[in-house]
């Protein structure tokens, strides 16, 4: 069946999910549902204690055992050890059969890749994949289908009972022997753990990992104790260096300076831009350079951002503690400097990925957003977007919070440059829609900037505006001139995962990969 | 052109490729890997073989390890190859069989 | 009739290695005036001749949008610049820069290569342009004769590194050391009617160094520079981007000039300024370079 982005989603997808296909972004505006509800446990008796000798301990009261559902988020990004740890010791316990539903998977997490092929893990749910799981994936060897979902499409999953979560192990940069858990003061900080809140509201099971045990009460708490059934104390959740880096200076590379002033440009021109004002950008260097020039001209026109939101890098901490930006509302810190600001700026505060981007709430931050600036590894002339599989055809990235702020932005900006080598970003097909091109409303790349048709009032309002403007397909064509028309990529027929789209219903599929063939 | 001995042209560094000539068994034996195999690969095979062609080479054992490179860096590093397998470096034919 | 591109706005001239396909398939996105392909010192002895491919297809085959293509070919000491002009003129090259020019002679010996290579190639006699790096004491010397040596000669460049070692002594920093071969060259290529480029500045992490150098290269009348980045680009275009005062002012010496000519008046005042007809290529020039700067929409 084809759905309303073009694709094709087979019968048998659908079938077996219980899915339906994409019928728009807005489809499920106002939709009635009831949520879901875990199982808990009471906790009465005060002598009783929370606290397990180990890994292995905690999995016994929690009465893990073949085809349940487990839980992790990704907040320690690179320097992750908990999944490991934890799924290390349910591979010695013999458990097979296991559903992961991650917020999302990295390179850290290589080392369960044994784990897929004996068939302790079976099914992965995840806002993408990077490294040899996702190549695990895409050669077909996890059993069920892998499902992609964005940050706030995860929430939407639990909330509905669409995955229903039987333990969630939470990494606790600090906990106490009650289970209240922050993201500060301990050996592994990561700034906020707004991925896990929703787990631990909607798992039957909640286990606290930390290697920080602190006097109780650990106040104000992340996650609170109510939620928490078990605390674990192990040496390492994480290792530091990879956690959070040191801010990564500006960059230098001229082509990524010039997409982000013509960012700034586009920016400035919009009638969004004026005090008040609420933006997002992403963590590459064209965004943080855009960041960073769009804040010196806030500061020469004394125009204040109203609210920052999302992934948090230095730069952003920088406009707030110079005092032009109100709020910085944070579900994740990519260094040291977006950490240290939400440890000491009262004006920078930790939310939940459901308040962050939900969209089955009563309404979410992203809904608020003027602005978001965003990359993508392919976009293709119908604006849509691909950031999960490469043009290698395998699964190789993660939607994170991109469907999510493009659903819900007024301006969705994307800065691409053209050509990756020889990879070009603007094509007439996207190998895999990841976020709908009726979301995105701006490309910018190194070539010239396109402005999505369907925002003739963006085009009127940049008319006397000095930029490279193009129609989409004129940056296609530009591309293609120079690297040659690609082919698509050759897959098999298998289908090993699916993108959800925010709302649940299927934006598309991803393939088994193939080895390449020459046909004559 | 006869291909006379071994030779090599380009690196592995990205937006580039590595082509290596070696004398054949009597015929173009031509093998491929590429970063963008998927999307380019009919592209880059065509035009290795049209620029052999030119060249008159019909008897080699000819690799190409690619790393993005554009089908001008592709006819540039198999001719390279090529006339190295020969010792030619002065008075090339450009815009003849080089083109 | 000389060539009508010999005097073409050439503010930032752009090195770029030849032997690095990653570099020369695009670099017209950062808008140089010339990029600078490189056969000589940037490519390693035993990958001269893998240059000249990528280079003969680059030419053929890459549009580099008006931006003029220049290419440094291996000093005339070498084994290679012979064949290396014969790739530059095959491939439709604008402009050859050689390398180490120590004398007219140099400039004569690589025209009369360049015009074989014409009919060899079967391209307009006259088509290829050149220009001259000098890189050492007797070719700061002999600027002037290299200047008039030929119809195609563009203008001169200075090579401060090999320069500076032939002087015995070092890029400081300060400039003294390359104060004497500024001043003549700049002095010589006027004299001959060419233009006349400053040497390359290598430090990165000093621009505001290096926005000063342009500053007072400007100043010392310099048409441009030999860059080795794209960062560089946009600070000597800024810098030889004529002030809107600049620009005004020049218009109104121009209208002045012509209309008063009509009347028969020679010295008069702009601005509180006395202005004769010695102020109009002057002014000319400011608009040439305003409009080339996209800052002048007026209509002289």
């Amino acid at each position: 069946m084809i759905n309303a982005v073009g694709r094709e989603i087979p019968e048998e997808v659908l079938r077996a999910t219980g899915k339906e296909v994409f019928k728009g972004t807005y489809a499920y505006d106002n939709y009635e549902y009831t949520k879901a509800a875990p199982k808990a446990r009471t906790m009465m008796d005060p002598k009783r204690s929370k606290m397990v000798q180990n890994i292995h301990e905690a999995l016994v009261k929690c009465g893990i055992k073949d085809n349940m559902t487990i839980s992790f988020h990704h907040h320690f990004r690179e320097g992750d050890y908990v999944v490991n740890m934890v799924m290390e010791e349910i591979h010695n316990m013999g458990i097979k059969g296991l559903t992961i539903c991650a917020s999302s998977l990295g390179k850290a997490n290589d080392p369960i890749v044994p784990y897929i092929d004996d068939g302790t893990i079976v099914g992965i749910q995840s806002s993408g994949v990077r490294g040899k799981i996702g190549e695990a994936i895409s050669t077909g060897r996890l059993r069920d289908l892998a499902i992609m979902r964005s940050h706030g499409g995860r929430v939407r999953a639990v909330e509905s009972g669409e995955v229903h979560i039987d333990i969630a192990f939470i990494g606790a940069p600090t906990c106490d022997e009650y289970g209240n858990m922050r993201a500060n003061g301990g050996k592994s900080d990561c700034g906020v753990l707004s991925y896990a809140m929703v787990d631990a509201q909607y798992a039957d099971k909640v286990v606290a990992i930390t290697d920080c045990l602190v006097p109780f009460p650990n106040i104000p708490a992340s996650i609170s104790m109510t939620q928490v059934d078990f605390v674990c104390v192990v040496e390492e959740i994480g290792n530091p260096a990879k956690i959070a880096t040191g801010a990564a200076k500006p960059t230098t590379d001229v082509r990524k300076i010039m997409m982000a002033d013509y960012c700034t440009q586009f920016v400035i021109h919009t009638p969004y831009f004026k005090e008040g004002f609420s933006y997002q950008t992403g963590v590459g260097g064209a965004s943080i350079a855009s960041t960073i020039s769009l804040g010196k001209i806030m500061q020469e026109r004394g125009i204040h951002m109203g609210l920052g939101l999302g992934g948090i890098t230095t730069p952003m901490c920088d406009l707030l503690a110079k005092g032009l930006i109100n709020k910085i509302v944070d579900t994740q810190d990519f260094d040291m400097g977006a950490i240290e600001s939400i440890k000491t700026n009262p004006n920078h505060i930790e939310i939940s990925a459901s308040e962050y981007a939900d969209p089955f709430n009563k309404g979410a931050y992203v809904n608020k957003l003027d602005f978001v600036i965003l990359a993508s590894l392919e976009v293709d002339v119908n604006f849509n977007c691909n950031v999960v599989v490469g043009s290698d055809g395998m699964i190789t990235g993660a939607q994170g919070g991109h469907p999510d702020t493009a659903a819900g932005a007024k301006c969705t900006i994307v800065i691409a440059p053209l050509l990756q080598g020889r990879i070009p970003a603007i094509c007439t097909n996207v190998t895999t829609v990841t976020t709908p091109g009726e979301t995105v409303d701006v490309v910018i790349t190194d070539y010239g900037i396109a402005i999505n048709p369907r925002r003739q009032d963006l085009i009127e309002c940049m008319k006397d505006v000095k930029l490279p403007f193009c129609t989409i397909e004129e940056l296609r064509d530009k591309a293609y001139a120079i690297v040659g028309e690609p082919d698509p990529v050759q897959f098999g027929e298998r289908v090993v995962g699916i993108i959800e789209s925010r709302d649940g219903t299927v934006l598309d599929v991803v393939r088994e990969i193939k080895e390449y063939e020459f046909k004559d | 052109m006869e291909i006379k001995k071994a030779a090599m042209a380009g690196t592995l560094e990205s937006s580039d490729a590595q082509v290596t000539v070696e004398p054949g068994n009597g015929t173009i034996e031509l093998s491929i890997k590429s970063s963008v195999i998927h999307q380019f690969g009919k592209q880059i095979k065509a035009a290795v073989l049209e620029t052999l062609d030119r060249l008159e080479v019909t008897d080699a054992k000819v690799t190409v390890v690619d790393k993005g490179a554009l089908d001008c860096t592709l006819k540039a590093r198999v001719e390279c190859a090529v006339y190295r397998s020969n010792d030619i470096v002065e008075n090339l034919p450009w815009g003849g069989v080089i083109k | 009739m000389s060539h009508p591109n010999k005097k073409r706005l050439r503010r930032s001239m752009m090195f770029l290695n030849c032997q690095k396909p990653g570099l020369i398939k695009d670099p017209y996105i950062y808008k140089p005036d010339s990029i600078m392909l490189d056969l000589e010192d940037a490519v390693a002895e035993n990958q001269k001749d893998a240059a000249r491919y990528s280079l003969y297809h680059a030419l053929r085959e890459i549009d580099y949008q008006g931006v003029e293509r220049v290419v440094r070919i291996n000093g005339l000491d070498t084994p290679h610049w012979k064949e290396d002009i014969r790739v530059c003129v095959a491939g439709g090259a604008d402009t050859i820069r050689i390398a180490k020019t120590e004398s007219a002679k140099d400039v004569r010996t690589v025209e009369e290569h360049v015009l074989a290579a014409e009919k060899e190639f079967g391209r307009p006699e006259g088509s290829t342009l050149l220009m001259a790096a000098l890189e050492s004491c007797k070719g700061v010397l002999h600027a002037l004769e290299i200047c008039e040596s030929s119809d195609r000669l563009i203008g001169i460049a200075l090579s401060g590194g090999d320069y500076t070692k032939d002087l015995q002594t070092v890029i400081t920093g300060t400039g003294v050391e390359l104060q004497g071969a500024r001043q003549q060259m700049i002095i010589a290529a006027r004299a001959a009617g060419v233009q006349c480029w400053d040497t390359v500045f290598t430090n990165l992490d000093a621009m505001d160094v290096f926005e000063e150098e342009v500053k007072m290269i400007k100043m010392m009348g310099f048409d441009g520079k030999s860059l080795v980045n794209p960062r560089q680009i946009d600070i000597v275009h800024k810098i030889f981007t004529p002030t809107q005062k600049e620009i005004i002012f020049a218009e109104k010496v121009v209208r002045e000039i012509d209309e008063k000519k009509a009347l028969g008046i020679g010295v008069f005042t702009v601005d509180g300024k006395m202005i004769d007809i010695a102020f109009y290529d002057g002014a000319k020039r400011t608009i040439a370079l305003a409009k080339a700067s996209g800052v002048y929409e007026g209509d002289l």
